[in-house]
């Protein structure tokens, strides 16, 4: 995508389609969904193509309503990218009615109904996903456990996952488990220590699939900073303020607030990181308002993962910035060549 | 300040009486085209798609048709007794305290409302809440009384303030049965808030076995919705230009050569 061009194409390197960065980002998930599928079983794989085929009908639906090439916008991958980060981030066993409901929210409300690719102030999966998350509390937040934990001591089988996302397995909740971060949140009075103990979201194996969910998309994320696809400074921003944030209030308060590592190796934190937070579109194009930007979601999510009502917080903070993200542009805009000093803003009574 | 307000005011009331005899002649000149004030109401200038006006209640309370109906109604109520009595006294009343002065009509119909929805539909006003009271800032009233009651006779201000508390009303049950159904997948629920017993198995269940979606029912949902009605009235009215234009096209090459057709 020619977006993080920012200026000058002659001293740019031509040659970047939008389709083939699509392209690179659905596959440095792949890592992702390679570990999420091990751990979690075969629902991650259903999703994605109950996804995939429902981006791609809704996007043809309304582009050929809005009468634009419909060949030509299909083939630029992004409909299905969002349609690979939405079926990642929602949890494996959802019904398939919330796979498409919230894909088709993000895709024709998220995205096409502002005026397709390019157009949308927010990110298309995260509204999609933020949909149905406040639309169907309870579906969104049974996630399966990891395959050594639960009950049946066994990850659901292939028909077993067709089953519940189509037909609702009557004996899910055998199969499903808090997650480490919800584990977390529902302490209650438990001190950090206690609540490691005894709390079975909170064991070395859960703690663990979620580590190794989150080195996965790590992986991806680094591969995409050597493709030059996206810039180190949102994710840096982002996760370094996590960090802090986390580590600062767990010195404060060691019996209750969790540890750092625990914040950056649980629930999305590098899946937001690196694939939410730098969609090119929704986020800021200048390198200070990256930082910015990438700061203020991570503080969004410590915030509404410590005080919140959700367990975590990445889809309504990227949300959140993506509102704030024209005003940080505008305050951060490079110095142009040939003046002095940046423009910042507006400057009353002088000529803009 | 003071001295000059007083002025003002004699001033008007002077010009007043001087020119009701005039004014009451023109107004008997000009027949009042009520078929524009229904259209104007209903479809032209709808308070709640065009004006944009008393949105506040609107995307709050619309979430089941009972609710949008029982607000709709109320405010039609208010919205004709409001517009008769400002058309009654639109003569006698001076400029400079029209506002308080409509604002003091508005706020007794709406006390009347109030205490009537006490009397009969004890529930609905419960579940409605905040927003009967509110209906006195409701700015399409205000706004109705100020730029047509006031310069109109009583009968076309009764049937504007009819036709415009239809318009709003009918978009708050067409908002109202778009997120009740989506939302519970029901319409006509709870019916008998509002019609009394009667009404108790009017409940017409669309969906069976219908996962709530919260979205529709909490305040994004209104917002989503009324873009939606909002857009496709203006689809329609697109749709609307087209024929015309394409009507003019049929009855006669206009009178200029030079037409130059660009799309």
């Amino acid at each position: 995508m020619g977006l993080l061009r920012i200026s000058s194409p002659h001293t740019q390197r031509g040659g970047r389609r939008t389709s083939w960065v699509m392209q690179m980002v659905i596959l440095a998930t792949v890592p992702g969904i390679i570990a999420q599928t091990w751990l979690f079983g075969w629902g991650v794989l259903i999703n994605l193509a109950i996804a995939g085929l429902t981006a791609l009908a809704c996007e043809a639906a309304i582009l050929s309503i809005r009468r634009r090439a419909v060949a030509f916008f299909l083939k630029d991958y992004s409909a299905l990218l969002t349609a690979v980060l939405l079926a990642i981030a929602l949890p494996p066993s959802v019904p398939w009615w919330v796979t498409v409901t919230a894909v088709g929210v993000g895709i024709i409300f998220g995205k096409q109904l502002y005026g397709g690719l390019g157009n949308n102030p927010f990110n298309p999966a995260m509204v999609g996903y933020a949909m149905a998350l406040v639309s169907f509390p309870v579906p969104m937040t049974q996630w399966l456990g990891a395959g050594s934990l639960v009950a049946a001591n066994e990850i659901l089988s292939f028909s077993q996952s067709i089953d519940a996302i189509f037909s609702g397995l009557p004996a899910i909740d055998s199969y499903t488990m808090a997650t480490p971060l919800d584990g977390f949140k529902h302490k209650d009075t438990l001190d950090s220590q206690a609540a490691f103990a005894s709390i079975p979201a909170l064991q070395a194996a859960s703690i663990n699939s979620w580590l190794w969910v989150n080195l996965a998309y790590l992986a991806g994320g680094i591969g995409l900073l050597w493709l030059r696809i996206i810039t180190w400074h949102t994710p840096v921003a982002l996760l370094a303020t996590l960090f802090a944030l986390a580590g600062v209030f767990h010195l404060f308060d060691m019996n209750h607030a969790a540890t750092p590592w625990f914040h950056l190796t649980t629930g999305a934190a590098m899946f937001g990181a690196f694939f939410i937070a730098t969609d090119p579109v929704s986020s800021c194009t200048s390198n200070k308002g990256k930082l910015i930007y990438g700061a203020g979601i991570g503080l969004l999510i410590y915030i509404i993962r410590t005080w919140g009502g959700y367990p975590d917080g990445v889809a309504f903070g990227v949300l959140l910035m993506n509102f704030s993200a024209p005003l940080i542009d505008y305050y951060t805009q490079p110095r142009t060549y040939g003046h002095k000093k940046a423009k910042t803003g507006l400057k009353i009574g002088e000529d803009n | 300040m003071k001295a000059s307000a007083e002025m003002a005011t004699n001033d008007t009331l002077a010009e007043g009486t001087a020119n009701e005899a005039a004014e009451e002649a023109e107004e008997a000149k000009i027949t009042t085209n009520y078929a524009e004030i229904i259209y104007n109401g209903i479809w032209k200038n709808n308070p709640a798609l065009v004006q944009l006006l008393g949105l506040c209640p609107m995307l709050a309370v619309t979430s089941t048709v009972v609710n949008s109906l029982g607000l709709g109604l109320a405010t039609l109520i208010v919205l004709v007794g409001s517009n008769i009595a400002v058309s009654l006294i639109r003569n006698y009343v001076a400029d400079a305290v029209r506002l308080p002065a409509f604002v003091m009509i508005i706020a007794s119909f709406t006390t009347c409302i109030e205490l009537i929805m006490q009397a009969y539909t004890y529930e609905l006003y419960q579940i409605l809440g905040i927003f009967i009271p509110l209906i006195v800032t409701n700015c399409a009233i205000l706004g109705r009384a100020d730029a047509f009651a006031s310069r109109n006779p009583v009968l076309p201000s009764a049937i504007d303030g009819f036709m415009m508390g239809i318009g709003f009303g009918i978009i708050l049950v067409a908002l109202g049965a778009m997120r009740e159904l989506i939302g519970q997948g029901t319409l006509f629920a709870d019916m008998h808030l509002l019609f009394g017993e009667a009404a108790v198995n009017w409940k017409w269940v669309v969906f069976e076995d219908y996962p709530n979606v919260l979205f529709a029912i909490l305040p994004p949902g209104a917002f989503i919705g009324l873009g939606l009605i909002i857009a496709f009235k203006n689809y329609l009215d697109e749709q609307e230009k087209k024929r015309i234009a394409a009507e003019k096209a049929k009855a006669g090459p206009s009178e200029s050569k030079r037409v130059r057709v660009t799309s």
